[in-house]
């Protein structure tokens, strides 16, 4: 166990054509070769599936790599693996939700991204879907984050995005801790 | 005067429905300073439910003036007792616990209630809360009847917005 506490957490990231069955065999594998699972994001982007995992104490990048060839082969996985510094309990708690929504163009979240990160936003967790119709599509993002700059810069760069003809809002997140 | 320990998922305790208070002496109010320390402590803390410390009686605290942005309430309160009358209205709002550290979520409140209460000398309080202070209000009384925030947790991606004023 304390040379699991030792060994540095991988974040390994596949992706492929969204099917039943991508993370219950995966998830098997890694529990059956003792594996340590960290914090995990997956979700189904355009049709494909995305998985991000933190992964560890199931041996070296190449032994993962090893381990996971039949699930890579079975769902015709990307698969990527990096050994990182990453650990456990370090989240950090948004304290403004910014949501923007507008006709698809280009650079919306460039644009977004920009000004926010101008007025001291930092970007914990962004998610952004395209809605409507293929001839006319609307975007739609939720940014979570911290403004580290106090949340009238914030304000100041969402009125000025709205100048510019998207629909932006900033709502201040308090968390209740009791 | 000490801060208590504070016990933390998956302790049982936390999963209890508390007793009712019925002895209102001063062995009662020596312990409400133990529990208003423990919550000065936590960090962050705006609330705290005695079967947090292991005291598995129906008193908590509600303490909206520690709110990290100024919001509507009513001062720091010890609700002994404490019974939710009247919900109005929804919001999606974040939550983290003391027994829950490093992790918060999204949970769907009431947006106003009515609540009646004892006071640490047995009088009968009653509030109409709203917002922030209701939130703190819901789920300390969750605690008394052992459930946590996690019990009520929604999607990740559920829409803030639904806030009203
Ligand atoms: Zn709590």
């Amino acid at each position: 166990m304390s040379e699991n506490m030792q060994e540095k957490w991988l974040i390994l990231t596949l992706v492929g054509a969204d099917q039943p069955g991508i993370v219950a065999n995966l998830t098997r594998i890694l529990f059956g070769a003792g594996a340590e699972l960290g914090e995990a994001a997956m979700l189904r982007l355009g049709n494909q599936f995305a998985i991000m995992l933190m992964v560890r104490a199931a041996g070296s990048p190449e032994t993962v790599m090893g381990l996971l060839e039949s699930v890579r082969a079975q769902f015709d996985l990307k698969l990527h693996i990096d050994e990182t510094d990453a650990a456990l309990h370090e989240k950090r708690e948004p304290d403004v939700l910014v949501t923007v929504h507008g006709a698809d163009r280009a650079g919306i979240v460039a644009d977004v991204a920009g000004a926010l990160v101008e007025a001291g936003f930092n970007i914990l967790d962004l998610r952004s879907d395209v809605g409507g119709s293929t001839t006319s599509p609307i975007y739609i993002m939720q940014i979570e984050g911290e403004a580290r700059q106090g949340l009238d810069k914030i304000e100041q760069a969402v009125s000025s995005l709205n100048q510019q003809g998207l629909s932006v809002r900033a709502v201040p997140l308090d968390t209740v801790r009791g | 005067m000490a801060a208590l320990d504070i016990l933390t998922y998956p302790d049982e305790r936390l999963k209890t429905t508390c007793d009712a208070v019925d002895q209102f002496d001063a062995a009662l109010r020596e312990f409400i300073e133990h529990l208003q320390e423990t919550c000065s402590g936590g960090p962050g803390a705006v609330g705290i439910a005695a079967p947090q410390v292991g005291d598995l009686r129906r008193i908590c605290i509600v303490d909206a003036t520690r709110a990290k942005r100024p919001v509507d309430n009513h001062g720091p309160l010890v609700l002994i007792n404490p019974e939710i009358t009247a919900w109005d209205g929804f919001a999606v709002g974040r939550e983290g616990c003391l027994s829950v550290p490093d992790y918060t979520g999204k949970v769907i409140r009431a947006e106003r209630i009515e609540l009646k209460a004892q006071d640490p000398f047995g009088k009968s309080l009653r509030f109409t809360m709203h917002g922030f202070e209701a939130r703190i209000a819901q789920h300390e009384v969750d605690h008394l009847d052992g459930i946590l925030f996690l019990d009520r947790l929604v999607s990740r991606h559920a829409d803030l917005q639904l806030r009203k004023k």
